[in-house]
């Protein structure tokens, strides 16, 4: 680990001081001294936002929830309003990660988390990521759990994040808090594909700090959930996921939300699947044929190949779940 | 003499060192030594980035430079060390790696320098600034790309070829177990201390002796200058066996530097630092009749093993020659020599590799016939050892089948591929059988026996996890006629009298019949003290009439007339007894292998192509169970360890470099609780009397060696899908 210097932030202001010369924020550092302890991060000051005010889960307008970003994830999880609100965040992030893990990591962090590519965190290997311009060791390495969606020529790594994959779905917004004030950014936007710039990954200016994750109201009722498909069955990434949410009115689907994880450079909203869903009627017909159009655009490598299959085959069990609870 | 009741051997005793370890006062190997004025300095090693060259420069400025750094060792500043020969250790064929003597890279990740300095931080970070420039080699990796090397290890038995040829079924398959490595949770560890040319090492190792050995020869030095100590073992497989070269860099890193050193290998450095279960390709063909009784089998191997030793393990080819009536077997084992790290035995060696490609073959047989595959296996249940010709000591598989059937509920099992479904999954079982070598080997334990009536025993055998403190507790209570609380079991340090390696399933029936050796010396001296005191309750008594229970020599017909060892010694001016246990297993006229049957139920999510194990049972023919508390556990944690084999344990090696790619437990993964539910052992009652005095066949290795090919055959039966190829994953599914 490289030496750095750690300050604690008492207060917002103080952190987005010490942020504009230069300091990284750390909150649970259950991805950053992991990363520090690889060399992979070599942080020359670490601001510890711990102890800003950003831990409340508040609801508004219209049954919406805002998520203060040092909530941790097992807090966000066992919340009531996020269970009954929203059962897909509360589902993704109890299929996240350990217990302890839960416990120590926020919702501002988890989004901030970087990929589990494992050339991208061993610095003898050669990546775009971390040193741009090296080549990607990947493209030609082994690349099983890599991403099939958003690549590009630079960087094929995935998003890790299964609570980030429930905010594409819902279309949730990042509430940010920068040296020029507060802004904010639709989900969609804050996370980046890699492009020729794979080292980019959020939509952030220097010194910006996230304050809240905001979930937009639905009509409801709303049905959601969060299917996690993987090797073992606790304590490790997703190879597909899919997370849903449903309003059906009538018999007929009004509102649908759908997006992948495990399969995309960022998390992978699907708005084909929900347009073929938007004024059905549920069926386990209709769920083949939504899904049908999950891994569109897909350019799969050698050993991610399966992927392209098992993500339709995600989507569509996610959304037989979800629809036939509805 | 007469026999001593049993009271705590046989009881579910909970381990005598659970209290020590879930308060972490059980010290470990990294745990000695704590820093300070006067404590160690930190070493670690620096591993090379190529597979295969050389190094051609090395700058170690930025590293030297950091505050707290005392010194970079490489192969251009490092002493010549002897490297005198090691015969009789676990060193392989070839030529073991010399750390820091040339400039030569045989693999990646191979250590080629250490940085020493005070603090574990100052180490760390300086290690990650040395530069290393290389004249890179074209590297191979890849067992599949690569020739054999060197000669083939064959059997031959009749005419395989010709049996084949004429048999009325023939199969012939192809199966690659991966790569596995043993990923104990205790990282390996050293500490070693210098006093003139005598050498301290706390160690994590199965052996103590092996370590010495090996230090010894590096070094130059006389085994008897170096004490290994190693009192906790926190997980080893097998990988704590054999003397890894970090050793010879922890013992030169304190002898440079002038300073006791610490070394811990990281959890990425575990990939190459030590060992690990290589994998294999393994074509099986067999002949059967139509009732499918076999008529021959041929086994041809093509196993990893690196380019400067040749690793190569016997157990891979003894259940192709003795598990089933086989008249005509073939086998050929070729080594492939790669820029690799050595393998070593892992958790049921060569066993556990081989019995998933024959345990697989039976049941594709028994798929292919009609037949089940219980009856396939009993139809060819041989009556004799057919690779020896000698008799069986015991052989309780049948009763293994029996017992597992009935309490697994195989008789309700529609033998239909694909014929059970809930929900999403498909549901199917599947079985094998394991067996494994009853091996045993002399060795010595120290009996003492003191005034105030407890004991200690000593012994230099190690317990990396089975529980070897609790068992010889149990062993010697019984033998001496002591309460459990008042025997003392002491282990892990080459001061004590010399025990065999703790490994290959030998310590419960060697050690224990050591230990139970001495004890019964002990016991038998106070006997004879007694009988022959006049002063005695016991005076004039026959010996072999004494029994001694609860610390108290009584007639085994009179229970009244007798006394306790407390009384006995102190009347008689006595501090203690003591005796050396020792015992040498004879030349045995049979064949003795332990067996078990292992049954599997899996759930296959039909779509998704997720498989998890439901419940598993593994019925056990290990001859007498000492600790049945403790036997559970390794049933159990061995079905853990082969759930991991057939569903998730896979090394990836990215063969253009050499690198190992997930050598991390976020990345190589291992079973977690919530892949390990139902999981039972049962043990068929007995003893094996030729084994050795206890009767034990030993048992932590039998229990995983069928584990995998249950597996397998269940989600074949699950799903119709025959995957040849291990770790069987989603994508092998779908």
């Amino acid at each position: 680990m490289y030496p750095f210097s750690f300050v604690t932030a008492p207060s917002t202001r103080e952190a987005l001081a010490a942020g504009r010369r230069g300091g990284r924020y750390i909150a649970g550092g259950t991805t950053l001294v992991d990363l520090m302890r690889e060399t992979v991060e070599r942080p020359g000051t670490l601001v510890d936002i711990s102890r800003l005010p950003l831990r409340d889960i508040t609801v508004i307008e219209r049954g919406g929830l805002r998520i203060g970003a040092l909530v941790t994830m097992s807090d966000a999880a066992a919340h009531r309003k996020v269970r009954t609100l929203y059962p897909v965040v509360a589902q993704a992030l109890e299929l996240s990660a350990s217990a302890q893990l839960r416990n120590m990591a926020t919702i501002g962090g988890n989004i901030m988390q970087r990929t589990r590519c494992t050339y991208f965190r061993d610095v003898t290997a050669t990546c775009n990521k971390r040193e741009p311009g090296t080549g990607c060791a990947a493209q030609e390495g082994f690349h099983r759990t890599h991403a099939i969606l958003g690549t590009s020529e630079e960087c094929v790594a995935t998003h890790p994040s299964d609570v980030a994959v429930a905010f594409a779905a819902l279309e949730a917004r990042v509430h940010l808090l920068g040296p020029d004030g507060q802004r904010t950014v639709p989900f969609a936007d804050f996370l980046l594909r890699p492009g020729d710039t794979p080292n980019r990954e959020q939509a952030l200016h220097q010194g910006e700090l996230i304050t809240a994750v905001e979930v937009p109201a639905y009509p409801r009722p709303l049905r959601s959930g969060y299917l996690k498909v993987r090797d073992r069955q606790s304590y490790e990434f997703a190879l597909t996921s899919a997370a849903v949410a449903l309003h059906v009115r009538g018999g007929v689907i009004r509102e649908a939300k759908v997006a992948a994880g495990g399969v995309g450079t960022v998390p992978w909203k699907l708005p084909a699947v929900e347009e073929a869903l938007i004024g059905e009627r549920p069926s386990e017909r209709l769920w083949a044929r939504a899904a049908g159009s999950a891994a569109d655009g897909a350019r799969p490598l050698t050993h991610n190949r399966f992927k392209v299959e098992l993500l339709q085959r995600t989507v569509e069990r996610q959304l037989r779940i979800v629809g036939d609870s509805t | 003499m007469s026999p001593q009741p049993q009271a705590a051997v046989g009881a579910p005793l909970s381990r005598v060192d659970g209290r020590l370890k879930v308060t972490g006062r059980a010290k470990y190997a990294a745990d000695h030594k704590p820093d300070g004025p006067d404590g160690v300095v930190h070493a670690v090693v620096v591993d090379s980035g190529i597979a295969r060259g050389r190094i051609t420069g090395i700058d170690t400025g930025a590293a030297e430079a950091e505050p707290g750094v005392l010194k970079v060792i490489h192969h251009r500043n490092a002493p010549t060390l002897p490297y005198g020969p090691n015969p009789g250790s676990l060193n392989l064929p070839g030529q073991r790696l010399r750390v820091f003597q040339d400039d030569q890279v045989h693999f990646h990740g191979q250590p080629v320098a250490v940085v020493v300095a005070t603090t574990l931080e100052a180490a760390q970070h300086a290690a990650s600034l040395v530069k290393l420039d290389y004249a890179v080699e074209p590297s191979e990796t890849d067992l599949a790309e690569a020739p054999a090397t060197g000669d083939p290890v064959t059997y031959t038995r009749g005419d395989a070829e010709a049996a084949l040829q004429s048999a009325d079924v023939r199969l012939e398959m192809t199966y690659r177990p991966a790569r596995n490595h043993h990923n104990a949770m205790e990282l390996h560890a050293t500490v070693a201390q210098w006093d003139g040319d005598r050498l301290t090492l706390w160690d994590k190792t199965q052996w103590v002796q092996s370590p010495r050995a090996e230090l010894a020869a590096n070094f130059g030095i006389p085994a008897a200058n170096i004490r290994v100590v190693s009192p906790f073992v926190g997980g080893a497989f097998g990988n704590a066996a054999r003397a890894w070269p970090h050793l010879t860099v922890a013992a030169l890193a304190a002898r440079e530097t002038g300073h006791p050193v610490k070394l811990v290998l990281t959890r990425r450095q575990l990939y190459s630092g030590v060992g690990y279960r290589p994998a294999y390709e393994y074509k099986v063909r067999l002949g059967s009749d139509r009732r499918g009784q076999l008529s021959a089998m041929t086994h041809e191997l093509r196993g990893e093993t690196s380019r400067y030793e040749r690793f190569s393990e016997r157990g891979v080819l003894a259940p192709g020659q003795m598990l089933y009536t086989t008249p005509h077997v073939s086998q050929t084992y070729r080594t492939v020599a790669l820029d690799v790290n050595t393998p070593t035995p892992m958790r049921g060696p060569g066993y556990s590799t081989a019995a998933f490609p024959i345990e697989s073959a039976m049941d594709e047989l028994a798929h292919e016939l009609g037949i089940d595959p219980i009856e396939l296996r009993r139809r060819n249940e041989p009556e004799n050892d057919q690779a020896s010709g000698r008799p069986f000591s015991t052989r309780r598989l049948r009763e293994c089948y029996t017992v597992g059937a009935r309490e697994f509920g195989w008789s309700r099992r529609d033998p239909r591929p694909r014929s059970t479904r809930d929900g999403d999954r498909l549901i199917g079982t599947g079985m094998a059988t394991a067996v494994y070598d009853t091996l045993r080997a002399p060795g010595q334990a120290g009996v003492r026996l003191d005034a105030d009536g407890t004991a200690v025993i000593e012994s230099s055998t190690s317990d990396m996890g089975p529980g070897t403190y609790t068992s010889m507790t149990q062993v010697a209570a019984d033998a001496l006629g002591l309460t459990v609380r008042n025997v003392t079991f002491r282990l892990g340090d080459t001061n004590m009298p010399t025990a065999p390696l703790h490994g290959g399933s030998l310590t419960m029936a060697s050690v224990g019949s050591i230990v139970q050796d001495g004890c019964d010396k002990v016991r038998q001296q106070a006997i004879r003290l007694a009988v022959e005191d006049e002063d005695s309750p016991l005076s004039g008594a026959d010996p072999d009439t004494v029994v001694v229970r609860g610390g108290r020599l009584h007639l085994k017909d009179d229970p009244a007339r007798g006394e306790t060892y407390r009384r006995l010694l102190a009347r008689n001016d006595l501090t203690r007894l003591e005796a050396m246990g020792s015992w040498t297993p004879g030349q045995s006229r049979s064949s003795m292998y332990a067996y078990g049957a292992v049954f599997a139920e899996v759930a296959v999510d039909a779509r998704l192509g997720l498989v998890r194990v439901r419940r598993m049972l593994g019925v056990f023919d290990a001859g007498r169970i000492i600790s049945p508390k403790l036997a559970d556990s390794q049933a159990i944690g061995a079905m853990v360890g082969g759930i991991g084999m057939a569903l998730l344990e896979h090394t990836v090696t990215d063969h253009r470099d050499g690198r190992i790619v997930n050598a991390n437990l976020a990345d190589y993964l291992v079973p977690v609780n919530a892949d390990v539910t139902g999981l039972k052992a049962i043990y068929v009652e007995g003893r094996d009397d030729e084994a050795d005095p206890l009767g034990v066949k030993g048992l932590g290795e039998v229990v995983v060696v069928g584990v995998a090919p249950a597996i397998a055959n269940a989600v074949f039966h699950a799903t119709g899908r025959r995957v040849r190829d291990l770790p069987i994953t989603a994508e092998s599914l779908l």
